[in-house]
C-alpha cells in the first residue's frame, strides 16, 4: 500500500507541450504512472507522443477530467501561470469528482499568489496540493510504480518507509541511505520549500499513521519557519510509529536565504537546533549528520522491534 | 528585493500613507539646499543604505579606517550642522550591527523635516507562513529594537491577520488600534495609514514593511518616520518599474553574478568550497563538513537546470575566495547527469588553472560514468560514492578543520 497515489492513479499533465512537461512526462510514463492526457490552453485536440502511449490534449483541466476520468494532476508550467493553473484543477477535480490530487513542481511562484491558493483550497475540501517548488510524490510498486514528480524513479524500491521532506535532492540521498540499509519506501512525498505551500509535514504524517504498509517514516525538515517544531508536538499524541528525522542547515548563518524561499533564519527563529530539540523531545530518532540518516532508521526499527540489526 | 527608505517613503506618499517632507541627496550642495527648501528648523539627516541599526552605527573614512561619525542617523538644528553631518556621512563606510564590520559605503543620503513626536510605536506587515496570511504586528515600545522588545516585554507586541484575496478587516483594524491605546484622531488616522499600508503590500508583492518608528504627532496624526521596504523577488514578472529600485551597488558582486547564471550562492566564513545541486542538500553538505571537522566557505546550489556553461561559471565563482584550500563537490544527479558534471568539472579546472584538493561525490544518474570520466582524466581528484565519505576526504585532504 501507499498513501494517496497508487499505479492505478490517472494522472494529467498541466503543460504537457512545453518541453518540461513532455520530457517529465515521458519519464513519468517510463517509470509506471497512467499519464492519460494532458492540459495547455489553446492546444486542445493535440497528440502528444508519449512511450507507448498517444495523449490527447485538452484546452481545460473540465475536459480533460470529463474525457479520461483523471484523479490527479501534475503542474509544469512556469510561475507566472501556475497559481491560475493550481485553482482550475482545485475547481475543477471538485466539481467533478468530489477531490483530487494536484502536485505542483513548479519554482518561484509569488508568495502572494500561494497565498490565495490556499485560501482557496480551503473551500476545495477533498483537492490536496502538494509544492509547489517539489520534487513530487512516487509509490514505488514491484515493477515501477506511480510517479507524480521529477525525482529519478531508480533509485527507489518498494518497502515499508514513508519519506516525508521539504528539499529535492536531499529527498533523493534520504532514499538512497534507506536503500543502502535494505529498506525501501510506501511512498516517499516533497512537499517543497516555499514559505507558503500545500501539504505539510503533519498531513502527511496522518496518512502514514494510517497506512498498514508504512512502519517507520523519515522526515527531512530545514531552516525556517516552524513547521517541524508543529509536526512533532502533534506526532507525541498522534503518531504511533517510529520516526527518523534530519534538519538541515546547522551551520546556516542568520538572515542569509538559503536557496529556498522558505530556508532563512530570521528573528533567531527557525533554526535547525530548535527543530532537533523539538524532535528529541518527540522522541523521534534524529540524525545530526545528514550521512547518518540510513543509520538512524536501522536503529529506530531495531529499537521498535520491527528489525534485528 | 530590498529597497532604500527614501524610496519607501516615496511609496508611502503616494498611497497615502503620511511622511514627512524629505529629499533624496547624494553631495553634500544638494543636503543643504534641501535644507533651504524644507524651511524646517529641525531635519533629520539619514544615511540611506539597506541594512538596519543606522541611528547606532558608526562611520568610518574608507581609506584611513578612522572613525568620523558616531550615528548614521542625525538631528540638525542648523544649517551647518547639515553639513557637517552630510559631509560625515556621504562617502564613508557606516558600520552597523546588520552590515558586518566591513559596513556598507553610504552614496546617498535622506533629509527629512523634523516631527513633533508625542509617542513612538512599532508597526510592520510580514508573511506569516504558519497562519498562511500577512501578519500586522504593532508595539507600543517603537524607536527600539523590536527583537529586544520580544523578549522583554511580549506583552507590548500586538498582532492581526488578513487574509490578501480578502484584504484587512476594518473591525480587526479598528481592534489593533484600540490595543495600541489609540483613540479618536489617532484611531482614524491609524486606520487609514493601515488601510492603505495593507493595499500597498498586496499590489506591490511586498514581502515585509517595517515602520520603526512609527509616531503620534501632538495632533494626533499618525507618521511613518521611518520605512523599510522589501519586496517578493518571485513577483519581479509583475513589477518592471522596480528595476529603477535596484541598488546594485547595495548587493554583494559576487552574489549578483551567481545569480546572471541562475546559481544560488551565499558567501561564508570558511575554507571548503562546495557546489552542490540543491538547496537542500547544499546545506546537508555544509553541515557535513562542519560535523568532520571543516569550515564551508559559501553555500552554492547549481540548481537543476545547471549545465557546462553555469558549472564552469561556479567554479570560477567559488575559486575567488582567497581563504580557499580545497573544494567539495556533490552532486545527486536526477535530470542532472553526472558524466556531464565531470567533464565540466575537467573543463573548469582546466580553464581555472585549479591548484587546490578536489573531491567529488556522484551519486544517482549516471554516477558510474560520471566517476569513470574524472578518473581516466588527468585531474587529481579524489572520488567518493557517500555524503559522510565526501565530508571525510575533504576535512582530511586539507588537514583538518580552519583555525
Amino acid at each position: 500500500m501507499s498513501i494517496w497515489i497508487n499505479e492505478e492513479t490517472k494522472v494529467l499533465v498541466q503543460g504537457i507541450t512545453g518541453s518540461q512537461g513532455t520530457f517529465h512526462g515521458t519519464r513519468m510514463v517510463e517509470y509506471g504512472t497512467d499519464i492519460v492526457g494532458g492540459v495547455t490552453p489553446g492546444k486542445g485536440g493535440q497528440i502528444v507522443e508519449l512511450p507507448g502511449r498517444s495523449v490527447p490534449v485538452f484546452d481545460t483541466m473540465s475536459e480533460a477530467i470529463s474525457s479520461t476520468g483523471a484523479e490527479a494532476s501534475v503542474i509544469y508550467v512556469p510561475a507566472r501561470f501556475a497559481a491560475p493553473a493550481i485553482i482550475e484543477a482545485a475547481d475543477s477535480f471538485y466539481e467533478l469528482n468530489g477531490g483530487g490530487l494536484i502536485v505542483c513542481i513548479t519554482e518561484g511562484i509569488p508568495t502572494l499568489d500561494m497565498m490565495k491558493v490556499v485560501s482557496h483550497l480551503e473551500k476545495r475540501q477533498g483537492v490536496r496540493l502538494i509544492g509547489p517548488n517539489c520534487p513530487g510524490i512516487i509509490s514505488p510498486s514491484d515493477e515501477g510504480g506511480c510517479k507524480i514528480g521529477i525525482m529519478p524513479g531508480y533509485i527507489h524500491a518498494k518497502g515499508r518507509i514513508g519519506i516525508i521532506s521539504k528539499s529535492g535532492t536531499l529527498t533523493y540521498e534520504a532514499v538512497a541511505q534507506t536503500m543502502s540499509v535494505g529498506e525501501g519506501q510506501t511512498t516517499c512525498v516533497g512537499i517543497g520549500g516555499d514559505p507558503v505551500n500545500g501539504t505539510g509535514f503533519i498531513d502527511c504524517l496522518e496518512a502514514f499513521q494510517k497506512d498498514p504498509d508504512t512502519k517507520a517514516v523519515v522526515i527531512i525538515g530545514e531552516i525556517g519557519g516552524t513547521a517541524e517544531e508543529e509536526a512533532a508536538e502533534w506526532s507525541k499524541d498522534n503518531f504511533s510509529k517510529p520516526i527518523v528525522g534530519f534538519v538541515a542547515g546547522a551551520t546556516a548563518p542568520p538572515g542569509k536565504r538559503m536557496g529556498h524561499a522558505g530556508a532563512i533564519i530570521s528573528g533567531g527563529k527557525g533554526t535547525a537546533e530548535e527543530k532537533f530539540a523539538a524532535f528529541e523531545d518527540a522522541g523521534i530518532h534524529i540524525a545530526r549528520d545528514p550521512s547518518k540518516i540510513g543509520e538512524a532508521l536501522v536503529s529506530a526499527l531495531v529499537e521498535a522491534g520491527l528489525r534485528e540489526s | 528585493m530590498n529597497i532604500h527608505e527614501y524610496q519607501a517613503k516615496a511609496m508611502f506618499r503616494e498611497s497615502g500613507v503620511l511622511v514627512q517632507q524629505g529629499f533624496h541627496c547624494t553631495t553634500v550642495d544638494q543636503a543643504l539646499s534641501a535644507y533651504d527648501s524644507l524651511g524646517s528648523d529641525v531635519v533629520a539627516v539619514k544615511s540611506q543604505i539597506h541594512a538596519g541599526g543606522r541611528g547606532k552605527g558608526d562611520l568610518f573614512c574608507p581609506d584611513s579606517g578612522d572613525l568620523v561619525m558616531q550615528g548614521g542617523v542625525k538631528v540638525a538644528l542648523s544649517r551647518d550642522e547639515v553639513r557637517d553631518f552630510a559631509s560625515n556621512i556621504l562617502g564613508h563606510r557606516l558600520v552597523t550591527k546588520q552590515t558586518g564590520p566591513s559596513g556598507k559605503m553610504v552614496s546617498n543620503l535622506y533629509v527629512e523635516a523634523g516631527c513633533d513626536i508625542a509617542h513612538e510605536y512599532y508597526l510592520a506587515l510580514l508573511v506569516d507562513r504558519e497562519r498562511d496570511s500577512i501578519l500586522i504586528m504593532g508595539s507600543t515600545e517603537g524607536g527600539v529594537d523590536i527583537e529586544e522588545v520580544a523578549e522583554t516585554s511580549p506583552e507590548a507586541i500586538h498582532k492581526a491577520w488578513f487574509d490578501p484575496s480578502e484584504g484587512l478587516d476594518e473591525e480587526v483594524a479598528g481592534a489593533l488600534a484600540s490595543s495600541l491605546g489609540l483613540s479618536e484622531a489617532s484611531h482614524r488616522s491609524f486606520l487609514e495609514m493601515i488601510g492603505n499600508l495593507s493595499s500597498l503590500f498586496v499590489e506591490k508583492d511586498c514581502s515585509m514593511i517595517e515602520i520603526n518608528p512609527l509616531v503620534r504627532t501632538g495632533e494626533g496624526s499618525m507618521v511613518a518616520l521611518d520605512a523599510k521596504v522589501s519586496f517578493d523577488d518571485n513577483a519581479a514578472f509583475r513589477h518592471p518599474w522596480w528595476d529603477d529600485l535596484r541598488d546594485i551597488s547595495e548587493e554583494s558582486d559576487v552574489e549578483v553574478r551567481a545569480h546572471e547564471h541562475s546559481l544560488s550562492y551565499v558567501d561564508l566564513e570558511g575554507n571548503i568550497g562546495c557546489l552542490v545541486n540543491g538547496a537542500g542538500l547544499a546545506m546537508a553538505t555544509m553541515d557535513v563538513i562542519k560535523l568532520y571537522g571543516g569550515e564551508p566557505a559559501n553555500f552554492l546550489d547549481i540548481g537543476g537546470g545547471a549545465d557546462s556553461e553555469s558549472i564552469i561559471a561556479a567554479f570560477g565563482i567559488i575559486l575567488e575566495d582567497p581563504r580557499l584550500e580545497g573544494i567539495l563537490v556533490n552532486i545527486f544527479g536526477g535530470i542532472i547527469r553526472c558524466d556531464m558534471v565531470a567533464r565540466s568539472i575537467i573543463e573548469a579546472s582546466e580553464e581555472t588553472g585549479l591548484q587546490i584538493p578536489l573531491v567529488v561525490r556522484f551519486s544517482g544518474t549516471n554516477h558510474e560514468e560520471g566517476r569513470k570520466v574524472l578518473e581516466d582524466s588527468d585531474l587529481d581528484v579524489i572520488t567518493v560514492s557517500t555524503l559522510g565519505d565526501a565530508g571525510e576526504a575533504i576535512v582530511n585532504t586539507i588537514g583538518g578543520g580552519s583555525s
